[in-house]
């Protein structure tokens, strides 16, 4: 009898330890970013169109300072409140450290250098699509801006999602790397498609969540209960978005809706970002939207 | 008579739409005044916004006047427009967040950033359409600065 305790025990080991290996913290493979150059220019797009400074600039920082990656800003969800980490380029507190395969790893399997599970508030289940060249010159970019020493704050989220373990589970559940409009896209579409699938992570906030806090990807774009509050943030596909395409890319850029109000709540903060892109990336944001599919329930 | 009619109908058509897309019509006449304020940034910042998107033909003299009664409208003295308890928590028809009043200072900077995004707007919108469409990015900065600041998010 004792020796079937055993036996069971051993298995249950064997089983928990597959498991915690299968759902181990992957690294980026340094292969897939090799011989590729950085081009300075070309990550600061790619840091507005991400929206890196939205997240991860101090709480309230407005104009210059919010090339200051300090941290601290706090989201509230179901699932606990998470404070943005400091992503300066302080070799201590920030990742002044991190080699463009750490930040790859970071982006597309949302795993630290140290092979920890960062948790999905990172929108690393949007940016596991961006191109590698991207990366690497967003790298370069990130490397540019300015040091600052505040220590990041703890996370406040309590059991059972503080055991960072299970992450690799909701990885294994969650986390593609492939498009979600698939089909015929024009090349604009193309372009806006990875605007808003890969960098601008707008499916974060605009497609609602099931109990574990995977996206609904058959809802894509169709809009959410508002986590950090009341209202619901607003369905973005064709059928519940009426707006026309140059409405779209003027709100991208100026924060004007069709009726001339501005922006507010957090889409002020992304307008901020989209503000500085081309008029050409607005556009094929707003002809992307028009592509997506309506509901499939 | 049947003008007549088209008119009433219309009145009431209005009336209507007043009635759907506020929440609640303001009965203080200070909120009352800052909303019709806002409401002619809106109407001039839209001839502008309409060129800007290609809805509208350019047109220097209809972008230079509109810009004129934009700039115009950011020096009216507004001191008397925002009395103590009339925001949002006090007067459900206004989205005026209390921290308004915590912050003055704040405030007035944010609005004399607007109306130098509006004198900016003068010198462009006459100009051509290229100079318009470049202004329009931060005259939206500074209404979006201090809407994101003071202002409560749709219900």
């Amino acid at each position: 009898m004792r020796k079937w305790g055993v036996t069971a025990a051993a298995c249950a080991a064997v089983i928990v330890g597959a498991g915690l290996f299968a759902t181990r913290p992957r690294l980026a493979d340094p292969a897939v970013l090799s011989g590729l150059a950085p081009d300075v220019a070309q990550g600061e797009q790619v840091f507005h169109a991400a929206g890196c400074a939205a997240c991860h600039s101090a709480p309230g920082a407005e104009g210059d300072a919010r090339l200051v990656l300090a941290g601290g800003r706090r989201f509230s969800t179901p699932f606990g409140t998470f404070v943005a980490p400091n992503i300066s380029s302080d070799p201590v507190q920030g990742i002044g450290e991190w080699t463009p395969v750490d930040l790859a790893s970071a982006l597309w399997h949302g795993s630290s250098p140290d092979r920890q599970h960062y948790y999905p508030a990172f929108p690393y289940a949007s940016y596991v699509r961006m191109a590698p060249q991207d990366v690497v010159s967003l790298h370069a970019f990130l490397m540019s801006l300015p040091a600052d020493a505040t220590p990041s704050a703890a996370h406040e989220v309590g059991f059972p999602f503080n055991l960072r373990l299970a992450l690799g589970g909701w990885k294994l559940s969650f986390l593609r790397s492939g498009w979600i409009v698939d089909g015929d896209l024009s090349g604009q579409q193309q372009r806006g498609r990875y605007l808003v699938e890969a960098l601008g992570h707008c499916g974060e906030c605009h497609t609602p969540r099931n109990a574990l806090g995977g996206l609904i990807l058959s809802k894509w774009l169709q809009g959410a209960p508002n986590p950090g509050g009341k209202g619901r943030i607003p369905g973005l596909a064709p059928d519940q978005l009426d707006w026309s395409e140059a409405d779209i890319a003027e709100y991208l850029r100026s924060g004007f809706t069709p009726d001339y109000d501005s922006a507010g709540g957090e889409m002020a903060e992304v307008v901020l970002n989209t503000a500085k892109l081309s008029d050409a990336d607005r556009l094929a944001i707003a002809s992307y939207l028009k592509a997506i599919p309506q509901s499939r329930d | 008579m049947t003008k007549y009619l088209s008119f009433a109908a219309a009145g009431l058509l209005s009336v209507a739409i007043v009635g759907t897309s506020m929440a609640q019509e303001a009965k203080n006449p200070a909120v009352k005044a800052r909303q019709s304020l806002m409401s002619l940034y809106a109407f001039n910042i839209g001839q502008l916004g309409a060129m800007a998107k290609g809805e509208a033909e350019y047109d220097a003299k209809v972008a230079a006047a509109a810009a004129n009664n934009l700039a115009t409208l950011t020096q009216v003295d507004q001191s008397a427009m925002w009395p103590v308890g009339t925001d949002n928590a006090a007067d459900p028809s206004s989205r005026a967040l209390p921290a308004i009043w915590q912050n003055f200072p704040d405030v007035s900077a944010k609005g004399q950033a607007l109306a130098e995004a509006a004198v900016a707007m003068q010198s462009a919108a006459g100009q051509d359409l290229d100079a318009l469409k470049a202004a329009m990015g931060p005259l939206g900065g500074a209404c979006s600065a201090c809407h994101k600041a003071y202002r409560a998010p749709k219900e």
